[in-house]
């Protein structure tokens, strides 16, 4: 039912061939989609509006690199607006307040403010902080006994508590003996309330103003529709918010709600949960989260990074040597290899194509660099001699250089073939410069990765 | 025998909840349409105002295309009969899905089994229809087959205590389809009406979970083949699009017989249960609008859509 954006702008952008610019016109279709696709991530309305308007101002007259078609280009410049609202580099949790720093978990019901508790505990105990948890939530049954199990099971120290007491009472125990004891920090799990339950929302804030947390984290859920800007804003007003911790991350949902959340309450985005185990806490990566918002793979990091590590003086040189009309030898091509690694080879590459995160781990894990290492290898046991005239490799060199690089004789020879039609492909675009020679590798990559005309 | 109870009561106290935020649709109706013309613009604020309300792109298009259809063939001129024309189109959508839950006589134990994703609300909406049941005179069982989240067990047993309902169990990491298979033994024996059949919550996208579901199904109907007869989803109303793709998986991997919807009570509205309808068809049973025994209402197309859009009801 989603489809793909990226696809879908290509299609839009077909007919936009060879136009070098981005204009009013050009772009009213690809905003349109771009809108669909936010609504249907679950992006509040009105902050994609807001969104909208800001990419069309930014896509207006914006010169269309000469690597990428125009539909690349627009979608780049999404992309990047949509890392830039995310909150750019990941933040870490702000402790650095007179011990016991607080900690007060904020949310909804259900959003999994407690299983969150127990796994910032566990990542606060790898930190070798002492950490103490409290349950506030005196009104579900037995939410004092999950947080105490959760505690157990990551080991951190737990501080009973009794559907008896208030909250404030617990929250006034809890931080005495934080600082009695000399707890680095103490977690304080509250009950999930629904933002227009007064009472509950005065309660929070009287927990908060009492215990002066370092860190007030709300806690979404991931699939959270349009009510996620509402809740963020009403939450964010009661409470003075320091962060976003989105939960449920495991699942398929596009995650909207973590751009309206940011966009409404200013704060960035802590951690995400990545599954009910209890290590699975991730720190929030901005570039991650705005593909999968946008439906897509990371197929523009790719881009960026080719463009990036491909070694440009070397690509030029290589270039030349062709106009020169001098032929791709063997160590023309061993460096091509190098760069392939340098990108983080076929595997990193292929983690960044679209659906390619859906392939089972054990088929991933059957793409490997093996063959790409295996082929330095054999270039690196040859002469300088046989790397610039390859025919003169002969039966008796070909044993050498496979003993050398601790290979057989068939894979020099493979080596050699596979060259051989490098070179064929190099002579047939000897007129055109770097663009033309980055589609030559084209054959060499997972289909889809580089810029297509 | 009908899960009907006391509706009007009920009703009004859920339109007091869902009202108590801010009355959305009323007051932007007001302030869309000030004069007497409805013109392109104002059905287009229209269908962003059902998108805010997590209808989905899909659902909230179709019902501003039969808005306009309307309107070009002159039928809708006024606003207040656009208010009208609104309600009728949104009730259409719901009204197919409007089944109450039956528990035929025939059929001892009844077994109502509760699946969703995590944190829905699925133990607390247990909870409440067990005490509803009770409530109109059948003997009730509890079976704690959440045996995976920390404090699951114990919350069951909470709800089971306070509305005095037996419970079977057998603690955390137990697995659940013994559980379940015990707990059918054990109202069998009883002589119990209904088998309400908690289970762990879990992500569509976790295979080997759906799978343990399959699991819990195939275990039950050794005792009885049709078992489970309700197969209830429970879905969170601040949910979005993700809701849909929730019942479709969890109806692909065990077959669904019901929706309930929860967290009504809150600023959300529920909309995606639209897309739900358009799709599955599948009966909605009850709506959750509170953590109390009685914040549990029967699902009315009519009322719910009144409740949305803050009518007064006709």
């Amino acid at each position: 039912m989603f489809e793909s954006l990226s696809e879908n702008l290509q299609a839009t952008f077909k007919e936009l061939r060879g136009q070098g610019r981005l204009t009013e016109d050009n772009i009213k279709d690809a905003l349109r989609q771009v809108r669909r696709a936010l609504l249907e991530a679950d992006v509040a309305l009105d902050v994609v509006r807001d969104f909208i308007d800001r990419v069309k101002e930014r896509a207006l007259g914006e010169q269309v690199r000469t690597s990428l078609t125009p539909g690349q280009e627009f979608i780049s410049i999404v992309r990047e607006e949509l890392i830039t609202e995310l909150g750019g580099a990941s933040q870490g949790l702000e402790l650095r307040a007179q011990p016991p720093a607080v900690i007060l978990m904020a949310g909804l019901q259900g959003s999994g403010k407690t299983t969150s508790t127990g796994k910032l505990a566990r990542y606060l105990l790898e930190q070798k902080k002492r950490v103490l948890v409290v349950s506030c939530d005196v009104y579900r049954p037995a939410a004092i006994d999950q947080l105490k199990t959760v505690a157990e099971a990551v080991s951190a120290d737990f501080h009973p508590s009794s559907p008896l007491q208030s909250p404030a009472q617990i929250a006034d125990a809890a931080l005495a003996v934080a600082r009695k004891e000399l707890y680095d920090v103490l977690i304080v799990d509250t009950a999930g309330r629904q933002t227009v339950d007064e009472k509950m929302m005065q309660e929070i804030k009287g927990l908060h103003d009492f215990l002066k947390p370092a860190e007030t984290l709300f806690v979404i859920d991931s699939m959270t529709g349009q009510d996620a800007a509402k809740t963020a804003a009403a939450f964010g007003d009661a409470l003075a918010l320091t962060g976003v911790v989105l939960t449920k991350v495991d699942g398929d949902a596009r995650g909207g709600a973590a751009l309206s959340v940011r966009k409404v309450t200013g704060k960035p985005i802590k951690f995400l949960g990545v599954g009910e185990k209890l290590e699975a806490l991730e720190v929030f990566h901005p570039e991650r989260l705005a593909s999968r918002i946008l439906g897509m793979g990371d197929v523009l990091s790719l881009i960026e990074e080719a463009e990036k590590k491909i070694d440009r003086q070397k690509a030029e040189k290589l270039a030349q040597k062709f106009k020169k009309g001098k032929g791709f030898d063997l160590e023309d091509y061993r460096d091509q290899l190098a760069q392939m690694v340098n990108m983080g080879g076929l595997g990193a590459m292929l983690d960044k194509l679209p659906g390619v995160s859906q392939i089972p781990a054990q088929v991933k894990n059957q793409i490997n660099d093996k063959e790409i290492t295996r082929a330095i290898a054999i270039i690196n046991s040859m002469t300088l001699q046989e790397r610039r005239f390859p025919d003169v490799i002969k039966a008796s060199r070909k044993k050498r250089i496979a003993a050398g690089s601790g290979t057989q004789v068939p894979d020099v020879n493979r080596l050699l073939k596979q060259h051989m039609q490098m070179q064929k492909m190099m002579k047939r675009m000897r007129k055109g410069g770097m663009a033309n020679m980055m589609r030559g590798m084209q054959g060499m990559m997972p289909p889809g990765g580089m810029p297509r005309r | 025998m009908s899960a009907q109870g006391t509706s009007t009561g009920f009703i009004g106290r859920m339109r007091a909840q869902i009202n108590r935020g801010d009355s959305w649709l009323t007051y932007d109706l007001a302030n869309l349409l000030p004069g007497e013309k409805i013109d392109e613009d104002a059905l287009e604020d229209f269908e962003d105002l059902l998108i805010q309300a997590d209808l989905g792109i899909e659902a909230a298009s179709e019902v501003c295309e039969k808005l306009r259809g309307g309107i070009n063939s002159g039928r809708i001129k006024r606003p207040d009969q656009l208010r009208k024309a609104l309600h009728a189109s949104l009730v259409e959508l719901l009204s197919p899905s409007s089944i109450p839950l039956e528990i035929p006589e025939f059929i001892r134990p009844f077994v109502i089994m509760a699946v969703g994703v995590n944190g829905v609300g699925k133990t607390t909406t247990m909870g409440k229809i067990g005490a509803r049941l009770k409530q109109q005179g059948l003997s009730v069982m509890f079976a704690a087959g959440d045996t995976y989240r920390a404090g699951a067990v114990a919350q069951l047993e909470t709800w089971a205590e306070k509305v005095d309902i037996p419970i079977i169990g057998q603690g955390q990491n137990a697995d659940p389809a013994s559980v379940i298979f015990d707990a059918y033994s054990a109202a069998k024996a009883r002589n119990v009406d209904v088998l309400i059949a908690d289970t762990a919550g879990r992500l569509h996208t976790q295979g080997g979970l759906m799978e343990e579901l399959r699991k819990i199904k195939r275990v039950m109907q050794k005792h009885d083949q049709f078992a489970p007869h309700e197969m209830m989803i429970v879905v969170d109303a601040t949910a979005g699009h993700n809701a849909l793709k929730q019942a479709l998986e969890f109806h692909e991997a065990v077959g669904l017989t019901g929706i309930t919807l929860t967290k009504l009570d809150g600023t959300a509205k529920g909309g995606a249960i639209f897309a739900i309808a358009k799709r599955l068809a599948l009966p909605i049973r009850f709506v959750g609008v509170g953590e109390q025994a009685d914040d549990l209402g029967v699902f009315d197309a009519h009322e719910f859509v009144s409740a949305l859009l803050g009518d007064t009801g006709d």
